[in-house]
């Protein structure tokens, strides 16, 4: 190797290795292709599955042509197919993407890997925000989202104010903040529950672990519209995100507009919990066990950490809610207690990890 | 460049800072001493407009501060402050890119250029992390965090340099480095900086002027041979102080003795 080749080789190595340190933009969009591609497969493998199992070849063949032929699907498969699972499945993803994003988000605001819609109470704050719509404007679908979206802010509100102390917001004392009104929006709920006959009680508890089977095809078209846009959103704060990672005075110094974009984040986050939660329930710890993932594998740069865990988020809520209706079948799990089945272990090891 | 004039900063009731003034210009380095609780970072603060004072102006190129964007501030002021938090695992080099911030487009979400990358990669080089680039920050010693801190203020390219201790973690030899490279900075690229500094002696060595403050106040300001004098360190610091000459530089060297052996050799 002449001496010409040598420093070529060189440079170029030093190219590499200062592009394996940072995220680019191809390496966001290729994640982000690979990661889609693979959030289709996932939605038309759970398709497949359930009590009854559809055959793959006719149902790609339908699903292709957004069933328009049945492709040798019986009337009762293509019903099943495109009126009970789709809905339900397009639901999981929009509410794995929003949670996910919204989580990372949370996270990256608080400066806090155990921030989490769920854990924070913000979900909970939604979830008082949709009985309400439906004890008092139950005629107005509308209601739903747009009380459960109040509701979370108020919650996060509260819970940032709670936990801004003398030195900053510990991580510790968020999430004490965040039990506290986690177990006061607990009670409120309770109280309107018992508010409610006894039959309406079963499915409140039940849509309150996260519930992804009653849900109307406008409130699933907002839940859809809310998560992209709102995803789309925060990863194009996501660059100021990252330097707030590091601390809101440093930020600042660096040129980050810092009261803005905590409050637009804090908005946009809510919006995503609130229509997801006013849709199914609190599906919990998806904003924790997601984002955490998606970090620990393409590091934590927000500019790829926020789509990624969206469309991760995705997958993981419609996995999850296939076992939830087909482990025990006929009969269904909440989503809620399989994503806690997964989730509460790792918030324990990265509580000790510290 | 930046101005300060009749400062007055209030926490609720406390004054931290009162009524001081202070004017930086191209090319020059203002130590700014003082014991603990003096208002040294408070006025830092102010001068970059993290802190609004209660009364008294700050005018960067005869214009309010107030007035300019936090972009258009951060493309001229840079602050190193005291560490960084690190519960998020970033590289040393998107650490560093952290400073291109201000000069990055608003659309879309604000890629790094080739530009901002060669401006990452000479900044490295200056503070001898290159090595260090592809490392996690919270893998590094304090002092190699602490040049990273530098490294990231020096990206911004602003021709103004705020700096809060930045030698407190450092060794001796990255201390002068560190001074080194910054007083490289004012002379060739017309930087003015601010230092605050609890090392007398490195205030003596790099600083035009030195700023001593007591309570909030400007106790005493100008060349380091006027203001490091035994009388003035002893009413601020209430402590006895041996300054001499260096035998090399011939600036001011300054040596705390404590009461017992004062008292003994007097």
């Amino acid at each position: 190797m002449n001496p010409a080749e040598k420093l070529a080789a060189q440079s170029e190595g030093s190219i590499r290795g200062a592009n394996a340190a940072r995220v680019t933009l191809s390496k966001t969009i290729t994640a982000c292709l690979i990661l889609l591609l693979l959030l289709v497969l996932t939605l038309f493998a759970t398709s497949l599955l359930g009590s009854e199992r559809l055959p793959a070849l006719a149902s790609a063949c339908a699903l292709s042509t957004l069933g328009k032929y049945a492709c040798g699907l019986s009337p009762n498969q293509a019903a099943i197919l495109f009126e009970i699972r789709l809905p339900r499945i397009l639901l999981a993803g929009a509410v794995g993407c929003s949670l996910a994003a919204a989580g990372a988000s949370y996270q990256a605001l608080l400066r806090n890997p155990l921030a989490e819609p769920y854990l924070l109470g913000i979900s909970n704050g939604a979830a008082v925000g949709t009985m309400m719509a439906l004890l008092f404007f139950g005629g107005y679908e509308w209601s739903r989202p747009l009380l459960a979206f109040s509701g979370a802010l108020l919650a996060t509100l509260v819970v940032y104010r709670l936990a801004q102390g003398r030195a900053g917001a510990s991580p510790e004392r968020l999430i004490l903040s965040g039990v506290i009104v986690t177990t006061f929006l607990s009670s409120a709920i309770v109280f309107v529950t018992t508010m409610l006959d006894a039959t309406r009680i079963r499915s409140f508890t039940f849509w309150l672990l996260g519930d992804l089977s009653g849900t109307s095809s406008s409130l699933l078209a907002v839940t859809i519209f809310v998560a992209i846009a709102g995803a789309a959103f925060l990863a194009a704060n996501a660059r100021s995100l990252n330097l707030m990672m590091l601390g809101e005075r440093d930020a600042f110094d660096l040129g980050v507009e810092v009261t803005r974009v905590r409050l637009i984040v804090f908005i946009a986050a809510s919006l995503l919990v609130g229509s997801s939660v006013a849709s199914s329930g609190s599906v919990g710890y998806v904003g924790l066990v997601v984002p955490h993932l998606v970090r620990l594998s393409l590091g934590s740069d927000n500019r790829i950490a926020i789509p990624a865990a969206a469309i991760c988020g995705a997958i993981f809520v419609v996995v999850a809610d296939t076992v939830a209706r087909t482990v025990i079948a006929p009969r269904e799990l909440p989503v809620g207690a399989i994503t806690a089945l997964i989730g509460a272990p790792l918030f324990i090891y990265l509580l000790k990890r510290g | 460049m930046l101005k300060a004039r009749n400062i007055i900063v209030n926490y609720g009731s406390r004054t931290a800072v009162a009524d001081v003034s202070l004017e930086l210009r191209p090319g020059e380095i203002t130590a700014i001493i003082g014991p603990n609780g003096a208002g040294k970072s408070t006025l830092l603060r102010t001068l970059n407009g993290g802190l609004t004072p209660a009364s008294g102006e700050v005018l960067l190129d005869e214009r309010l501060l107030s007035s300019y964007s936090r972009r258009l501030i951060a493309r001229r002021i840079a602050v190193v402050a005291q560490e960084a938090e690190l519960r998020f695992p970033f590289s040393v080099l998107e650490f560093v890119l952290g400073g291109r911030y201000a000069w990055a487009s608003t659309t879309a979400w604000g890629w790094e250029t080739e530009h901002d990358l060669d401006i990452a990669r000479r900044v490295l080089r200056e503070t001898e992390l290159e090595e260090l680039s592809g490392r996690m920050l919270n893998e590094l010693s304090g002092g190699e965090r602490q040049r990273a801190l530098l490294a990231r203020a020096l990206a911004t390219e602003a021709t103004i340099l705020l700096l809060d201790e930045p030698t407190a973690n450092l060794d001796l030899a990255h201390q002068a480095a560190m001074l080194s490279l910054v007083r490289s900075r004012c002379d060739d690229h017309g930087t003015a900086t601010v230092v605050i500094t609890h090392d007398l002696n490195l205030a003596a060595e790099f600083a035009r002027h030195v700023l001593l403050l007591k309570e909030g106040r400007t106790w005493a300001f100008g060349p380091p041979t006027q203001v490091l004098t035994p009388r003035l360190l002893k009413e601020v610091f209430a402590i006895n102080v041996l300054v001499d000459g260096h035998p090399v530089t011939g600036v001011p060297r300054i040596t705390p003795v404590h009461q017992a052996s004062w008292e003994s050799g007097v």
